[in-house]
Protein backbone atom coordinates (compact mmCIF):
# COMPACT_ATOMS: atom_id res chain seq x y z
CA UNK A 1 0.00 0.00 0.00
CA UNK A 2 2.87 2.19 0.72
CA UNK A 3 4.69 1.01 -3.01
CA UNK A 4 1.13 2.36 -4.51
CA UNK A 5 1.00 5.60 -2.44
CA UNK A 6 4.28 6.86 -3.44
CA UNK A 7 4.17 5.56 -6.87
CA UNK A 8 0.59 7.75 -7.38
CA UNK A 9 2.64 10.74 -5.34
CA UNK A 10 5.24 10.39 -8.14
CA UNK A 11 3.12 10.19 -10.65
CA UNK A 12 1.37 13.30 -9.94
CA UNK A 13 4.47 15.51 -9.30
CA UNK A 14 5.76 14.37 -12.57
CA UNK A 15 2.80 14.78 -14.42
CA UNK A 16 3.15 18.59 -12.93
CA UNK A 17 -0.18 20.04 -13.12
CA UNK A 18 -0.69 18.34 -9.64
CA UNK A 19 -0.31 20.68 -6.96
CA UNK A 20 0.11 23.93 -9.35
CA UNK A 21 -3.15 23.54 -11.17
CA UNK A 22 -5.26 23.15 -8.18
CA UNK A 23 -3.48 25.97 -6.17
CA UNK A 24 -3.46 28.73 -9.48
CA UNK A 25 -7.37 27.99 -9.66
CA UNK A 26 -7.91 28.64 -6.24
CA UNK A 27 -5.81 31.82 -6.46
CA UNK A 28 -8.03 33.01 -9.54
CA UNK A 29 -11.25 32.20 -8.02
CA UNK A 30 -10.35 34.18 -4.66
CA UNK A 31 -8.95 36.94 -7.09
CA UNK A 32 -12.18 37.24 -8.59
CA UNK A 33 -14.25 37.48 -5.63
CA UNK A 34 -13.36 41.29 -5.01
CA UNK A 35 -14.01 42.21 -8.57
CA UNK A 36 -17.79 40.68 -8.47
CA UNK A 37 -18.65 42.23 -4.69
CA UNK A 38 -16.57 45.17 -5.36
CA UNK A 39 -12.94 46.04 -2.73
CA UNK A 40 -14.25 46.96 0.62
CA UNK A 41 -12.50 45.21 3.21
CA UNK A 42 -15.76 45.00 5.50
CA UNK A 43 -17.56 43.10 2.99
CA UNK A 44 -14.87 41.08 1.81
CA UNK A 45 -14.33 39.98 5.44
CA UNK A 46 -17.55 39.11 5.90
CA UNK A 47 -17.58 36.54 3.10
CA UNK A 48 -14.08 35.84 3.28
CA UNK A 49 -14.47 32.33 5.15
CA UNK A 50 -17.26 31.13 2.37
CA UNK A 51 -15.85 32.28 -0.36
CA UNK A 52 -12.02 30.53 0.74
CA UNK A 53 -13.85 27.46 1.11
CA UNK A 54 -15.70 27.24 -1.53
CA UNK A 55 -12.18 28.08 -3.44
CA UNK A 56 -10.71 24.90 -1.81
CA UNK A 57 -13.72 22.61 -2.83
CA UNK A 58 -13.96 24.21 -6.22
CA UNK A 59 -10.25 23.49 -6.39
CA UNK A 60 -10.47 20.14 -5.41
CA UNK A 61 -13.30 18.96 -7.62
CA UNK A 62 -11.16 20.09 -10.67
CA UNK A 63 -8.50 17.39 -10.45
CA UNK A 64 -10.96 14.33 -9.77
CA UNK A 65 -11.31 12.83 -12.55
CA UNK A 66 -7.98 12.04 -12.70
CA UNK A 67 -7.78 9.88 -10.03
CA UNK A 68 -8.90 6.58 -11.61
CA UNK A 69 -9.58 7.72 -15.03
CA UNK A 70 -5.08 7.35 -16.29
CA UNK A 71 -5.25 4.10 -14.45
CA UNK A 72 -8.77 2.73 -15.89
CA UNK A 73 -7.06 3.40 -19.75
CA UNK A 74 -3.83 1.82 -19.46
CA UNK A 75 -5.27 -1.07 -17.62
CA UNK A 76 -3.25 -0.54 -13.97
CA UNK A 77 -6.89 -0.15 -12.39
CA UNK A 78 -7.47 -4.27 -13.49
CA UNK A 79 -4.13 -5.21 -12.13
CA UNK A 80 -4.90 -3.38 -8.72
CA UNK A 81 -8.42 -4.93 -8.67
CA UNK A 82 -6.54 -8.24 -8.75
CA UNK A 83 -3.90 -7.39 -6.44
CA UNK A 84 -3.93 -9.13 -3.12
CA UNK A 85 -4.38 -5.43 -1.37
CA UNK A 86 -8.26 -5.05 -0.75
CA UNK A 87 -10.02 -2.64 -3.52
CA UNK A 88 -11.13 -0.71 -0.28
CA UNK A 89 -7.83 0.26 0.43
CA UNK A 90 -6.93 0.64 -3.18
CA UNK A 91 -9.58 3.50 -3.13
CA UNK A 92 -8.62 4.78 0.19
CA UNK A 93 -4.78 5.16 -0.87
CA UNK A 94 -5.62 6.90 -4.01
CA UNK A 95 -7.97 9.31 -1.98
CA UNK A 96 -5.03 9.93 0.55
CA UNK A 97 -2.85 10.32 -2.77
CA UNK A 98 -5.54 12.94 -3.96
CA UNK A 99 -5.38 14.74 -0.22
CA UNK A 100 -2.00 14.82 -0.45
CA UNK A 101 -1.52 16.69 -3.91
CA UNK A 102 -4.49 18.30 -3.80
CA UNK A 103 -6.08 19.10 -0.06
CA UNK A 104 -2.99 19.79 1.40
CA UNK A 105 -1.46 22.52 -0.40
CA UNK A 106 -4.61 24.09 -0.51
CA UNK A 107 -4.79 23.81 3.14
CA UNK A 108 -1.39 25.69 3.27
CA UNK A 109 -1.89 28.01 0.80
CA UNK A 110 -5.42 28.98 2.46
CA UNK A 111 -4.34 31.63 5.00
CA UNK A 112 -1.97 33.27 2.38
CA UNK A 113 -4.90 34.33 0.53
CA UNK A 114 -7.03 34.99 3.44
CA UNK A 115 -4.97 37.94 3.42
CA UNK A 116 -6.30 38.61 0.17
CA UNK A 117 -10.01 39.04 1.38
CA UNK A 118 -9.16 40.85 4.57
CA UNK A 119 -9.98 37.53 6.66
CA UNK A 120 -10.41 38.74 10.46
CA UNK A 121 -7.34 38.08 12.82
CA UNK A 122 -8.85 35.06 14.77
CA UNK A 123 -10.14 33.31 11.87
CA UNK A 124 -6.74 31.94 10.69
CA UNK A 125 -6.42 29.19 13.30
CA UNK A 126 -9.70 28.53 12.37
CA UNK A 127 -9.60 28.14 8.96
CA UNK A 128 -6.44 26.01 8.84
CA UNK A 129 -8.36 23.44 11.14
CA UNK A 130 -11.68 23.45 9.49
CA UNK A 131 -9.62 22.92 5.64
CA UNK A 132 -7.34 20.17 7.33
CA UNK A 133 -10.08 18.28 9.09
CA UNK A 134 -12.52 18.78 5.76
CA UNK A 135 -10.45 18.78 2.86
CA UNK A 136 -9.62 14.42 3.61
CA UNK A 137 -13.78 14.11 3.22
CA UNK A 138 -13.66 16.01 -0.02
CA UNK A 139 -10.92 13.94 -1.13
CA UNK A 140 -13.00 10.47 -0.41
CA UNK A 141 -15.71 11.50 -1.72
CA UNK A 142 -14.55 12.24 -4.97
CA UNK A 143 -13.16 8.98 -5.21
CA UNK A 144 -16.19 7.97 -4.70
CA UNK A 145 -17.41 10.52 -7.79
CA UNK A 146 -14.83 9.27 -9.91
CA UNK A 147 -15.43 5.67 -9.19
CA UNK A 148 -18.34 6.13 -10.47
CA UNK A 149 -17.67 7.89 -13.87
CA UNK A 150 -14.32 6.00 -14.49
CA UNK A 151 -15.87 4.81 -17.58
CA UNK A 152 -17.56 7.31 -19.18
CA UNK A 153 -16.19 9.18 -21.81
CA UNK A 154 -17.14 13.10 -21.10
CA UNK A 155 -17.41 12.61 -17.30
CA UNK A 156 -15.91 15.66 -16.00
CA UNK A 157 -19.29 17.87 -16.06
CA UNK A 158 -21.40 14.47 -14.30
CA UNK A 159 -18.70 14.22 -11.85
CA UNK A 160 -19.66 17.69 -10.66
CA UNK A 161 -23.26 16.87 -10.72
CA UNK A 162 -22.69 14.09 -8.86
CA UNK A 163 -20.38 14.99 -5.84
CA UNK A 164 -21.14 18.26 -5.28
CA UNK A 165 -24.38 17.52 -3.42
CA UNK A 166 -22.51 15.09 -1.26
CA UNK A 167 -20.65 17.96 -0.33
CA UNK A 168 -22.99 20.15 1.06
CA UNK A 169 -22.67 18.93 4.97
CA UNK A 170 -18.87 19.61 4.75
CA UNK A 171 -19.24 23.03 3.66
CA UNK A 172 -21.90 24.08 5.42
CA UNK A 173 -20.02 23.13 9.01
CA UNK A 174 -16.32 23.48 7.54
CA UNK A 175 -17.72 27.22 6.52
CA UNK A 176 -19.22 27.80 9.61
CA UNK A 177 -16.57 26.98 11.89
CA UNK A 178 -14.63 29.61 10.36
CA UNK A 179 -17.52 32.30 10.75
CA UNK A 180 -17.44 31.72 14.07
CA UNK A 181 -13.74 31.43 14.89
CA UNK A 182 -14.04 34.96 13.39
CA UNK A 183 -16.45 36.27 15.14
CA UNK A 184 -15.04 34.97 18.53
CA UNK A 185 -18.24 32.60 19.22
CA UNK A 186 -18.87 29.10 20.40
CA UNK A 187 -16.65 26.34 17.85
CA UNK A 188 -17.26 23.48 19.45
CA UNK A 189 -20.30 22.43 17.70
CA UNK A 190 -19.26 22.82 14.08
CA UNK A 191 -15.76 21.21 15.34
CA UNK A 192 -17.29 18.39 16.25
CA UNK A 193 -19.65 18.24 13.46
CA UNK A 194 -17.05 18.27 10.31
CA UNK A 195 -14.85 16.08 12.12
CA UNK A 196 -17.54 13.20 12.73
CA UNK A 197 -18.83 14.00 8.71
CA UNK A 198 -15.02 13.51 7.82
CA UNK A 199 -14.15 10.37 10.12
CA UNK A 200 -17.92 9.04 9.08
CA UNK A 201 -16.26 9.54 5.04
CA UNK A 202 -13.04 8.09 5.38
CA UNK A 203 -14.53 5.21 7.39
CA UNK A 204 -17.34 4.03 5.14
CA UNK A 205 -17.58 5.56 1.60
CA UNK A 206 -14.34 3.70 0.13
CA UNK A 207 -16.74 0.54 0.34
CA UNK A 208 -19.04 2.42 -1.96
CA UNK A 209 -16.33 3.58 -4.11
CA UNK A 210 -14.95 -0.45 -4.46
CA UNK A 211 -18.38 -1.45 -5.13
CA UNK A 212 -18.57 1.34 -8.31
CA UNK A 213 -15.23 0.26 -9.78
CA UNK A 214 -16.05 -3.25 -9.20
CA UNK A 215 -19.67 -2.48 -11.62
CA UNK A 216 -17.14 -0.15 -13.92
CA UNK A 217 -14.23 -3.12 -14.27
CA UNK A 218 -17.01 -5.90 -14.73
CA UNK B 1 -68.98 29.97 -9.67
CA UNK B 2 -65.26 31.68 -9.12
CA UNK B 3 -64.40 31.51 -5.25
CA UNK B 4 -63.60 34.91 -3.94
CA UNK B 5 -60.24 35.11 -3.53
CA UNK B 6 -59.11 38.55 -2.62
CA UNK B 7 -55.82 39.80 -3.19
CA UNK B 8 -54.58 36.71 -3.30
CA UNK B 9 -56.39 35.39 -6.23
CA UNK B 10 -52.67 35.47 -8.69
CA UNK B 11 -51.18 33.36 -5.85
CA UNK B 12 -53.63 30.55 -5.44
CA UNK B 13 -54.20 30.67 -9.23
CA UNK B 14 -50.32 30.45 -10.08
CA UNK B 15 -50.11 27.49 -7.88
CA UNK B 16 -52.46 25.70 -9.23
CA UNK B 17 -51.87 26.39 -12.61
CA UNK B 18 -47.92 25.61 -12.31
CA UNK B 19 -48.68 22.26 -10.34
CA UNK B 20 -51.31 21.20 -13.56
CA UNK B 21 -49.08 22.11 -15.73
CA UNK B 22 -46.00 20.82 -14.97
CA UNK B 23 -48.03 17.53 -14.32
CA UNK B 24 -49.53 17.68 -17.74
CA UNK B 25 -46.10 17.80 -19.11
CA UNK B 26 -45.25 14.65 -17.52
CA UNK B 27 -47.78 12.81 -17.62
CA UNK B 28 -47.54 13.61 -21.74
CA UNK B 29 -43.93 12.77 -21.75
CA UNK B 30 -44.58 9.46 -20.11
CA UNK B 31 -47.80 8.54 -23.04
CA UNK B 32 -45.73 9.97 -25.54
CA UNK B 33 -42.42 7.93 -24.69
CA UNK B 34 -44.24 4.79 -24.11
CA UNK B 35 -46.20 4.90 -27.07
CA UNK B 36 -43.11 5.43 -29.09
CA UNK B 37 -41.31 2.63 -27.41
CA UNK B 38 -44.61 0.18 -27.96
CA UNK B 39 -44.77 0.87 -31.49
CA UNK B 40 -40.90 0.41 -32.12
CA UNK B 41 -41.04 -2.96 -30.74
CA UNK B 42 -44.07 -4.31 -32.33
CA UNK B 43 -42.27 -3.68 -35.02
CA UNK B 44 -39.23 -5.08 -34.11
CA UNK B 45 -40.84 -8.10 -32.89
CA UNK B 46 -43.26 -8.34 -36.56
CA UNK B 47 -39.38 -7.84 -38.03
CA UNK B 48 -38.32 -10.42 -36.71
CA UNK B 49 -41.22 -13.34 -36.81
CA UNK B 50 -41.05 -12.26 -40.52
CA UNK B 51 -37.60 -13.18 -40.76
CA UNK B 52 -37.73 -16.06 -38.56
CA UNK C 1 -47.54 -16.73 -4.15
CA UNK C 2 -44.90 -13.92 -3.41
CA UNK C 3 -44.50 -10.23 -3.82
CA UNK C 4 -41.21 -12.09 -5.71
CA UNK C 5 -43.40 -13.73 -8.46
CA UNK C 6 -43.90 -9.79 -9.99
CA UNK C 7 -39.60 -9.61 -10.26
CA UNK C 8 -40.66 -11.39 -13.82
CA UNK C 9 -41.35 -8.81 -15.92
CA UNK C 10 -43.78 -10.79 -18.16
CA UNK C 11 -46.22 -11.24 -15.03
CA UNK C 12 -45.40 -7.69 -14.28
CA UNK C 13 -46.62 -6.76 -17.67
CA UNK C 14 -49.66 -8.73 -17.23
CA UNK C 15 -50.84 -7.81 -13.91
CA UNK C 16 -50.06 -4.00 -14.59
CA UNK C 17 -51.81 -3.80 -17.46
CA UNK C 18 -54.72 -5.16 -15.49
CA UNK C 19 -54.45 -2.63 -12.47
CA UNK C 20 -53.35 0.44 -14.48
CA UNK C 21 -57.44 1.24 -15.31
CA UNK C 22 -58.00 0.89 -11.65
CA UNK C 23 -54.82 3.20 -10.63
CA UNK C 24 -55.77 5.74 -13.56
CA UNK C 25 -59.46 5.89 -12.43
CA UNK C 26 -58.42 6.28 -8.94
CA UNK C 27 -55.74 8.96 -9.82
CA UNK C 28 -58.12 10.90 -11.98
CA UNK C 29 -60.98 10.76 -9.27
CA UNK C 30 -59.19 11.83 -6.08
CA UNK C 31 -57.65 14.72 -8.04
CA UNK C 32 -60.73 16.04 -9.78
CA UNK C 33 -62.64 15.87 -6.86
CA UNK C 34 -60.16 16.27 -4.45
CA UNK C 35 -58.46 19.83 -5.81
CA UNK C 36 -61.57 21.01 -6.80
CA UNK C 37 -63.27 20.21 -2.92
CA UNK C 38 -59.88 22.17 -2.11
CA UNK C 39 -60.27 25.17 -4.68
CA UNK C 40 -63.70 26.03 -4.50
CA UNK C 41 -65.37 24.86 -1.34
CA UNK C 42 -62.80 25.33 1.29
CA UNK C 43 -63.09 28.96 3.30
CA UNK C 44 -60.56 31.52 4.20
CA UNK C 45 -58.36 31.19 6.52
CA UNK C 46 -57.82 33.68 9.25
CA UNK C 47 -54.43 34.39 8.88
CA UNK C 48 -53.87 33.13 5.58
CA UNK C 49 -56.74 34.37 3.91
CA UNK C 50 -57.07 32.32 0.43
CA UNK C 51 -53.88 31.58 0.08
CA UNK C 52 -54.69 28.28 2.29
CA UNK C 53 -55.87 26.54 -1.19
CA UNK C 54 -52.18 26.37 -2.36
CA UNK C 55 -51.64 23.59 0.29
CA UNK C 56 -53.89 21.05 -1.94
CA UNK C 57 -50.87 21.62 -3.99
CA UNK C 58 -48.19 21.73 -2.18
CA UNK C 59 -47.93 19.49 0.69
CA UNK C 60 -49.24 16.30 -1.17
CA UNK C 61 -46.01 17.20 -3.93
CA UNK C 62 -43.61 17.66 -1.23
CA UNK C 63 -44.79 14.33 0.40
CA UNK C 64 -44.32 13.01 -2.49
CA UNK C 65 -40.96 14.41 -3.26
CA UNK C 66 -39.51 12.92 -0.31
CA UNK C 67 -41.79 9.36 -0.58
CA UNK C 68 -40.75 8.88 -4.15
CA UNK C 69 -36.90 8.81 -2.76
CA UNK C 70 -37.31 6.48 -0.27
CA UNK C 71 -38.91 4.04 -2.49
CA UNK C 72 -36.27 4.49 -4.96
CA UNK C 73 -34.31 3.90 -2.00
CA UNK C 74 -35.64 0.73 -1.46
CA UNK C 75 -36.31 -0.59 -5.21
CA UNK C 76 -32.14 0.19 -5.23
CA UNK C 77 -31.60 -1.80 -2.51
CA UNK C 78 -33.91 -4.78 -4.28
CA UNK C 79 -31.69 -4.86 -7.09
CA UNK C 80 -28.76 -4.70 -5.55
CA UNK C 81 -29.36 -7.49 -3.43
CA UNK C 82 -31.94 -9.70 -5.48
CA UNK C 83 -31.07 -8.45 -8.86
CA UNK C 84 -34.09 -8.09 -10.28
CA UNK C 85 -34.09 -6.03 -13.19
CA UNK C 86 -38.38 -4.83 -12.65
CA UNK C 87 -37.01 -3.17 -9.65
CA UNK C 88 -33.84 -1.08 -10.77
CA UNK C 89 -36.20 -0.08 -13.70
CA UNK C 90 -39.06 0.81 -11.16
CA UNK C 91 -36.72 3.36 -9.73
CA UNK C 92 -35.59 4.60 -13.03
CA UNK C 93 -39.20 5.40 -13.85
CA UNK C 94 -39.36 7.04 -10.49
CA UNK C 95 -36.72 9.39 -10.51
CA UNK C 96 -38.60 11.85 -13.01
CA UNK C 97 -41.82 11.80 -11.39
CA UNK C 98 -40.06 12.42 -7.93
CA UNK C 99 -37.69 15.07 -9.88
CA UNK C 100 -41.34 16.73 -11.12
CA UNK C 101 -43.12 16.51 -7.51
CA UNK C 102 -39.95 17.92 -6.15
CA UNK C 103 -40.03 21.30 -8.74
CA UNK C 104 -44.01 21.67 -7.99
CA UNK C 105 -43.10 21.63 -4.04
CA UNK C 106 -40.49 24.24 -4.76
CA UNK C 107 -42.41 26.68 -7.28
CA UNK C 108 -45.85 26.56 -5.69
CA UNK C 109 -43.91 27.09 -2.35
CA UNK C 110 -42.47 30.09 -3.94
CA UNK C 111 -45.74 31.76 -5.26
CA UNK C 112 -46.87 31.05 -1.65
CA UNK C 113 -44.01 32.88 -0.15
CA UNK C 114 -44.39 36.09 -1.92
CA UNK C 115 -47.25 37.40 -0.47
CA UNK C 116 -46.89 35.48 2.72
CA UNK C 117 -42.98 36.01 3.86
CA UNK C 118 -42.54 38.74 1.26
CA UNK C 119 -40.43 36.92 -0.81
CA UNK C 120 -39.76 34.23 -3.38
CA UNK C 121 -36.95 32.52 -1.99
CA UNK C 122 -35.86 32.43 1.47
CA UNK C 123 -32.86 29.84 2.48
CA UNK C 124 -34.67 28.67 5.03
CA UNK C 125 -33.71 25.02 6.10
CA UNK C 126 -36.65 22.95 4.29
CA UNK C 127 -36.53 25.07 1.29
CA UNK C 128 -32.96 24.50 1.20
CA UNK C 129 -33.39 21.06 1.71
CA UNK C 130 -35.77 20.73 -0.95
CA UNK C 131 -32.87 22.04 -3.55
CA UNK C 132 -30.80 19.81 -2.30
CA UNK C 133 -32.83 16.64 -3.24
CA UNK C 134 -33.90 18.46 -6.22
CA UNK C 135 -30.12 18.50 -7.22
CA UNK C 136 -29.79 14.47 -5.69
CA UNK C 137 -32.38 13.57 -8.23
CA UNK C 138 -31.04 15.60 -11.48
CA UNK C 139 -27.38 13.63 -10.34
CA UNK C 140 -29.51 10.37 -10.67
CA UNK C 141 -30.96 10.68 -13.70
CA UNK C 142 -27.84 12.09 -15.57
CA UNK C 143 -25.95 8.82 -14.21
CA UNK C 144 -28.39 6.75 -15.72
CA UNK C 145 -28.72 8.53 -19.30
CA UNK C 146 -24.69 8.75 -18.91
CA UNK C 147 -24.18 4.96 -18.89
CA UNK C 148 -24.81 2.98 -22.06
CA UNK C 149 -24.73 -0.92 -20.47
CA UNK C 150 -27.84 -1.49 -18.55
CA UNK C 151 -27.01 -3.23 -16.27
CA UNK C 152 -23.78 -1.39 -15.42
CA UNK C 153 -26.20 1.82 -14.99
CA UNK C 154 -28.52 0.01 -12.49
CA UNK C 155 -25.78 -0.73 -10.19
CA UNK C 156 -23.91 2.36 -10.32
CA UNK C 157 -27.51 4.66 -9.70
CA UNK C 158 -28.23 1.69 -7.19
CA UNK C 159 -24.71 2.98 -4.90
CA UNK C 160 -25.54 6.35 -5.55
CA UNK C 161 -28.99 5.92 -4.27
CA UNK C 162 -27.74 4.59 -1.27
CA UNK C 163 -24.87 7.43 -0.64
CA UNK C 164 -27.27 10.04 -1.32
CA UNK C 165 -29.97 8.46 0.39
CA UNK C 166 -27.50 9.25 4.00
CA UNK C 167 -26.18 12.44 2.61
CA UNK C 168 -29.51 14.03 1.42
CA UNK C 169 -30.55 13.08 5.30
CA UNK C 170 -27.27 14.48 6.56
CA UNK C 171 -27.76 17.72 4.37
CA UNK C 172 -31.44 18.12 5.93
CA UNK C 173 -29.60 18.30 9.23
CA UNK C 174 -27.04 20.20 8.74
CA UNK C 175 -29.04 22.91 7.13
CA UNK C 176 -31.13 22.74 10.41
CA UNK C 177 -28.14 23.66 12.08
CA UNK C 178 -27.19 26.34 9.50
CA UNK C 179 -29.84 28.67 9.22
CA UNK C 180 -33.08 28.51 11.80
CA UNK C 181 -36.32 28.71 9.40
CA UNK C 182 -39.81 30.66 8.37
CA UNK C 183 -41.28 27.41 7.39
CA UNK C 184 -44.24 26.53 10.07
CA UNK C 185 -44.21 23.00 11.48
CA UNK C 186 -45.56 19.68 9.81
CA UNK C 187 -48.97 20.15 8.88
CA UNK C 188 -50.10 16.63 9.14
CA UNK C 189 -50.13 14.54 11.97
CA UNK C 190 -51.74 11.37 13.06
CA UNK C 191 -52.87 13.98 16.13
CA UNK C 192 -55.00 15.87 13.58
CA UNK C 193 -57.02 18.27 15.83
CA UNK C 194 -53.68 19.55 17.15
CA UNK C 195 -52.64 21.08 13.29
CA UNK C 196 -55.50 21.61 10.95
CA UNK C 197 -59.42 21.54 11.16
CA UNK C 198 -61.67 19.47 9.75
CA UNK C 199 -62.73 21.77 6.76
CA UNK C 200 -59.03 21.59 5.45
CA UNK C 201 -58.68 18.25 6.61
CA UNK C 202 -60.42 16.26 4.23
CA UNK C 203 -59.86 17.56 0.62
CA UNK C 204 -56.35 17.35 1.89
CA UNK C 205 -56.49 14.10 2.27
CA UNK C 206 -57.88 13.10 -0.91
CA UNK C 207 -55.19 15.60 -2.58
CA UNK C 208 -52.74 13.14 -1.12
CA UNK C 209 -54.67 10.39 -2.20
CA UNK C 210 -54.93 11.65 -5.73
CA UNK C 211 -50.97 12.28 -5.71
CA UNK C 212 -50.50 8.78 -4.26
CA UNK C 213 -52.23 6.77 -7.07
CA UNK C 214 -51.24 9.15 -9.59
CA UNK C 215 -47.36 8.61 -8.90
CA UNK C 216 -48.58 4.57 -9.18
CA UNK C 217 -49.83 5.18 -12.59
CA UNK C 218 -46.89 7.01 -14.34
CA UNK C 219 -44.83 4.69 -12.09
CA UNK C 220 -46.63 1.89 -13.59
CA UNK C 221 -46.61 3.35 -17.08
CA UNK C 222 -42.80 4.13 -17.15
CA UNK C 223 -41.82 0.52 -15.82
CA UNK C 224 -43.65 -0.73 -18.41
CA UNK C 225 -42.18 1.25 -20.89
CA UNK C 226 -38.81 0.56 -19.33
CA UNK C 227 -39.16 -3.08 -19.88
CA UNK C 228 -40.32 -2.60 -23.38
CA UNK C 229 -37.50 -0.20 -24.17
CA UNK C 230 -34.69 -3.11 -22.30
CA UNK C 231 -36.55 -5.86 -24.55
CA UNK C 232 -36.33 -3.93 -27.71
CA UNK C 233 -32.77 -3.21 -27.42
CA UNK C 234 -32.19 -7.26 -26.84
CA UNK C 235 -34.05 -7.80 -29.76
CA UNK C 236 -31.85 -5.20 -32.34
CA UNK C 237 -29.10 -7.07 -30.64
CA UNK C 238 -30.01 -10.42 -31.43
CA UNK C 239 -30.90 -9.34 -35.03
CA UNK C 240 -27.39 -7.78 -35.37
CA UNK C 241 -25.63 -10.69 -34.04
CA UNK C 242 -27.81 -12.93 -36.36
Amino acid sequence: MIALLTRDLRLAVRAGGGFGLGLAFFLIVVTLVPFGVGPEGGVLARIAPGILWLGALLACLLSLDRIFALDFEDGSLDLLATAPIPLEGVVSVKAAAHWLTTGLPLVLAAPVFGVLLHLPQPAYFWLVVSLMLGTPALSVLGTFGAALTVGLKRGGLLLSLLVLPLYVPTLIFGAELVRRGANGMDTQVPLLMLAGITAACVAVVPFASAAAIRVNLR
Amino acid sequence: MMPELGKYTVTVMGSYIATIALLAVLVALTLWKGARVKRALDAQEERMKKNG
Amino acid sequence: MSIWEYANPKKFMQTSSWALPFVTVGAVGCLAVGLFWGFFLTPEATNFGSTVKVIYVHVPSAMMAINIWVMMLVTSLIWLIRRHHVSALAAKAAAPIGMVMTLIALITGAIWGQPMWGTWWEWDPRLTSFLILFLFYLGYMALWEAIDNPDTAADLTGVLCLVGSVFALLSRYAVNFWNQGLHQGATLSLDKQENISDVYWFPLLLCIAGFVLLFVTLLLLRTRTEIRARRLKALEQRERMA
